[in-house]
């Protein structure tokens, strides 16, 4: 069945709803789709997924180059664990393949919900980066195709040059059409856990000091202050070695069903959900087995949660920090957002270990970082982002472009100084609110 | 007969690097299942073979064809049939939306959506039929589309091909149902595909996964017609109620 031609394209929206920006979105089925036959007026850009959250996935007018549709598995050899997969396939995709085969990826952000070009894009981090860096490492080659037809595979060894500038390239040198991922064996989906309480920072940078397991992450309460000031849950994790079920994880079908109205999330909602998660836990220590699902990806459990900040939408703050400088920004940073009253119930806090990043452009380095979300209160919450990225910078931190919608081109140039010697392998058709902002080429959105 | 069977295990796909056709083969890949795979380009076909190689499927034959030389029919088919030692479920997925403006000024624009979703079937089902009565069992699978319910100004060519389809596939049906072969009519609406990416998504477009877990579910139920998702039985039961005096006044 089909319907008359419309002219109205749908938008598309990074997983912050901030900023919106009119598109041309093209879906992508094949490898050999791009270039586009009918070769567009306007910049290009690929997007995978949106759950970036500021505007590295957006570009005004432009096409977006949709890639989930070029979805295959090419190749797997479970000798080695190498699958070679078409850049639009999701982490959810390869973990309903890999699992019941007795394997899982080497990295993963908090959710599944992003795709493989994606991934190598933003050169992305997990629970596990003190010991694995990021998902860049494990990518043993690409192909990376240009605007002007050209087409050559990209590894650590070949056109290592592109490799470099591809991964953490935030999409804008070419679409990767597909790739070759190493997965890591697991014999269970399950995870051994042990979730342990503290009270501040230090405490927290003792836990992951003496933590010798391969996944730890924090939760931080961003919101109590005095004696509960930056409590919160360390968790540790590791693979269990126990042999035990690989089934397919079961997909959700739960859906957050309306955009909530901004006073939903308020100073007092915020105190009483952090109030409930800290003592969610009981005891000062828990420990057991629990499926990778809520340990990795507890959020993914609900689609589109993002909805809980309605439709103005929300704002993402990752810096790393340097380990010399990084417990006292942290407290400054702790404290002003208290203070704020802004925070909200996602702040995250991990120990990043000295695994290079493969990428020109990677964010992770050896360092403390700590990801927050904030409702978009005008003023308040840009001050608040504008303080932040100013003692990231005083601190000799940097921030990552994959969750942000604020940072100032003279803040990105700091934080990234070999920015120039990227731009030069851009794909001359391709480009992206982010690039057009933190080149100043565009105001920041309000 | 009701009681569910075991997935079917030799399969041949015509079209199978249609969107609908490839988001099924997965799922009988993943069962293990054995296919013959044809399509017109190579590259696709060859990026859809190596998809449900990886996935699980026993073997995958990619025969690069096109299915409007229906002269090419007998002899392609009884290559599939050798491909796999006899053929289980047949699914037609192969089809074109054609553009209707253009069908309604040149002639040429609408037999070539007639030959491709109506003559072309008509060929194939054709020596499908006579292949699985002599067999006594076996399944053939057809997309055709809601459009062919009743005739609607923006799409009548489409809708033709594929009302044409449906009467043909009922008959087919009424021969060799009682030789113990099934004929499956599948009327998708709308489905998020390549073949679609030129219109407004809205509500009732489906993913051609979801719309790949009902044929298959079709399948397995040994089902006659099944409107996929379901909600367009009831959307086509209210467009072919309305009187025709009305029908012709709408816009649709």
């Amino acid at each position: 069945m089909t319907m008359g031609k419309r002219q109205k394209r749908p938008r598309f929206e990074s997983w912050g709803r901030f900023p919106t920006l009119q598109a041309k979105v093209v879906p992508l089925h094949w490898t050999t789709d791009f270039p586009l036959s009918a070769a567009p007026a306007a910049k290009q850009l690929p997007v995978g997924l949106g759950r970036s959250y500021g505007d590295v996935c957006l570009l005004e007018n432009g096409a977006l180059l949709a890639t989930p549709g070029m979805d295959r598995l090419l190749h797997f050899d479970p000798a080695t664990g190498v699958l070679r997969c078409e850049a639009g396939a999701s982490l959810q995709q390869i973990l309903d393949f890999a699992v019941p085969r007795g394997f899982f990826l080497p990295v993963t952000p908090g959710t599944k919900f992003v795709t493989v070009g994606g991934a190598i894009a933003n050169d992305i981090h997990g629970k596990n980066h003190h010991v694995a860096g990021t998902f860049g490492r494990h990518v043993l080659r690409f192909e990376l195709a240009r605007s002007d037809g050209s087409r050559f595979v990209c590894s650590p060894v070949e056109n290592q040059e592109w490799f470099a500038a591809t991964v953490g390239g935030m999409g804008l040198t070419g679409l990767i059409t597909w790739a070759e991922v190493r997965l890591r064996p697991i014999v269970s989906r399950r995870i051994d856990y042990r979730g342990v309480k503290f009270h501040g920072i230090a405490e927290f940078l003792e836990l992951s000091r003496t933590s010798a397991n391969e996944y730890t992450v924090a939760w931080i309460d961003c919101v109590s202050t005095g004696k509960n000031f930056a409590r919160g849950i360390f968790m540790r994790g590791d693979h269990t070695a126990i042999p035990g079920p690989l089934k397919r994880s079961k997909e959700s079908k739960l859906v957050f069903p309306i955009d909530l109205p901004a006073f939903a999330l308020n100073r007092w909602s915020m105190k009483a959900f952090n109030s409930l998660y800290y003592h969610r836990q009981i005891g000062q220590e828990k420990a057991g087995p629990v499926d990778y699902e809520p340990f990795f990806y507890p959020l993914d459990a609900v689609q589109r949660w993002n909805r809980i900040y309605g439709r103005s939408g929300l704002l993402q703050f990752q810096c790393v920090l340097p380990r010399e400088s990084g417990e006292s920004g942290i407290v400054e940073m702790l404290k002003m957002i208290t203070v704020a009253g802004l925070a909200s119930f996602l702040a995250v806090i991990k120990v990043f270990g000295d695994v290079p990043s493969p990428g020109m452009m990677s964010f992770p380095a050896p360092g403390i970082t700590l990801a927050l979300d904030f409702p978009i209160r005008r003023e308040k919450s840009f001050d608040l982002l504008d303080w932040l990225a100013k003692i990231t910078q005083e601190c000799g931190g940097r921030m990552y472009a994959a969750k942000d919608a604020r940072m100032t081109a003279e803040q990105f140039q700091a934080f990234y100084p070999q920015w120039q010697e990227f731009a030069r392998y851009i794909d001359p058709g391709f480009d992206s609110a982010f690039w057009q902002r933190v080149t100043g080429r565009r105001p920041r959105d309000e | 007969m009701s009681e569910q069977r075991a997935l079917p295990q030799r399969l041949l796909a015509l079209g199978a690097t249609s969107a609908i056709a490839e988001a099924t083969l997965r799922i009988f890949a993943e069962r293990g299942a054995s296919l013959v795979l044809v399509g017109r380009t190579p590259h696709k076909l060859e990026a859809v073979r190596d998809d449900l190689l990886t996935r699980g499927a026993a073997a995958a034959t990619a025969i690069v064809a096109d299915l409007d030389d229906t002269a090419a029919h007998p002899a392609l088919l009884a290559q599939a049939v050798e491909a796999l030692g006899g053929i289980d479920v047949a699914l037609l997925a192969h089809g074109v939306l054609g553009d209707q403006a253009h069908a309604e000024r040149d002639y040429a624009a609408a037999e070539a959506v007639l030959r491709t979703n109506f003559l072309s079937a008509v060929s194939l089902v054709g020596w499908l039929a006579n292949y699985f009565e002599a067999e006594r069992r076996g399944t053939i699978a057809v997309i055709s589309s809601v459009a062919g319910d009743r005739g609607r100004k923006s799409n009548y060519v489409y809708g033709a091909s594929k009302g044409g389809l449906n009467v043909f596939l009922d008959g087919v049906r009424n021969r060799i149902d009682r030789a113990g072969v099934k004929v499956l009519t599948i009327k998708p609406g709308f489905v998020a595909t390549p073949m679609t990416a030129h219109l407004e998504p809205n509500a009732l477009f489906a993913q051609p996964a979801e719309v790949a877990r009902r044929i298959v579910r079709a399948i397995e139920q040994r089902r006659d017609v099944v409107y996929v998702p379901p909600i367009w039985a009831a959307i086509m039961l209210a467009v072919r109620a309305i009187p025709g005096p009305l029908f012709k006044r709408l816009n649709l």
